[in-house]
């Protein structure tokens, strides 16, 4: 294994993909996850089934990208 | 390293937003304007005031789709390379770039045409607002039960190669989540709410519109995160070669 390593990244060609670490990711993997979600929901959802925020302000602004991007709106 | 390649992956989604955005702005905004005007002279013949504008169409059309799809690029940018970051070095040997555009058509038909062909995105004047929860939940549900259809399928893709080998396992493996995504369609709640005299080319041209949409998205993501990720990971594979070359 170490051998096929070595030598395929010193001699150019293409590098055997090493795996990253499932430790090394997972604190990574959860912040990204939960600021994708909170991201999707106010695009998707936010002033529609649900209101964190009174008004329609929110829902107003990203009306058309709520229809194109395939949202259940109004 | 691994927040490094996560940002990547936001990054690769905001540009391909930029992309979308420019697509759905030239064939999208169109059908939407006729899509109100529908909605417009119905509601004029009914006797109905217009609704208040909170924001302008103006507004809505420009920066307004241009934040949503920014938004909503860098959150799936960041969800795919977080499945990237997982499966490199852990399916096959694929090379960045390959593994790259391989993942975006898996995330593009699980994320958006699998929850789309049972829920297809609707333009304005399309849906009764009585009924948003209940879309809404399904919606969501939909895109839940796709992201579980292909993690069965990916756990029995495993045996299946071992068995049938990489082809035939694969296809295999791809039967299986057709069939359970045929099932949970089946059993998810139908919505028919396009008004009967509203015209079909326009509802057509939306859908085309949002599903091309998503398609300049994630082909953008797909081509674009594999070279912004390739130097991190040779990087990291350099240095694990040397450390082993030393021991």
């Amino acid at each position: 294994m170490s051998q096929s390593l070595s030598s395929s990244s010193h001699s150019g060609g293409i590098a055997a993909p090493v795996a990253i670490p499932i430790r090394a990711l997972v604190p990574w993997a959860v912040f990204t996850v939960v600021l994708s979600l909170l991201l999707l929901y106010f695009v998707g959802a936010e002033q529609g089934a649900t209101s964190l925020i009174s008004g329609h302000a929110v829902h107003e602004y990203v009306h058309d990208g709520r229809h194109l991007l395939g949202f259940p709106c109004h | 390293m691994a927040g490094r390649l996560l940002t990547r992956g936001m990054i690769a989604g905001v540009a391909a937003a930029f992309v979308a955005f420019l697509f759905a702005r030239i064939f999208g905004e169109s059908q939407i304007n006729l899509a109100i005007a529908f909605e417009s002279a119905k509601n004029l013949a009914a006797g109905e005031p217009p609704e208040p504008e909170l924001a302008s169409r103006t507004v809505q059309a420009s920066f307004g789709l241009l934040t949503a799809a920014v938004m909503y690029g860098a959150a799936y940018g960041g969800i795919f390379a977080t499945v990237f970051a997982f499966a490199y070095g852990r399916i096959g040997r694929f090379s960045p770039r390959a593994l790259s555009a391989l993942l975006a058509v898996a995330a593009f038909v699980v994320f958006v045409l699998v929850p789309d062909l049972k829920y297809p995105p609707n333009p304005p004047a399309v849906g009764m607002p009585e009924t948003i929860n209940l879309r809404t939940e399904s919606y969501f549900g939909m895109i839940l039960l796709s992201i579980c259809a292909a993690a069965a399928a990916f756990m029995t893709g495993r045996p299946l190669i071992r068995r049938l080998g990489q082809w035939n396992g694969t296809l295999a493996a791809m039967g299986v989540f057709i069939a359970l995504i045929a099932a949970a369609q089946a059993g998810m709640p139908d919505m028919n709410e396009v008004p009967t005299d509203f015209p079909a080319t326009v509802l057509w041209r939306f859908r085309e519109a949002a599903l091309g949409m998503q398609i300049v998205l994630w082909a953008t993501i797909g081509l674009l995160f594999g070279p912004l990720a390739a130097p991190i990971l040779n990087e990291q594979a350099d240095r694990t070669g040397s450390a082993m070359e030393k021991m």
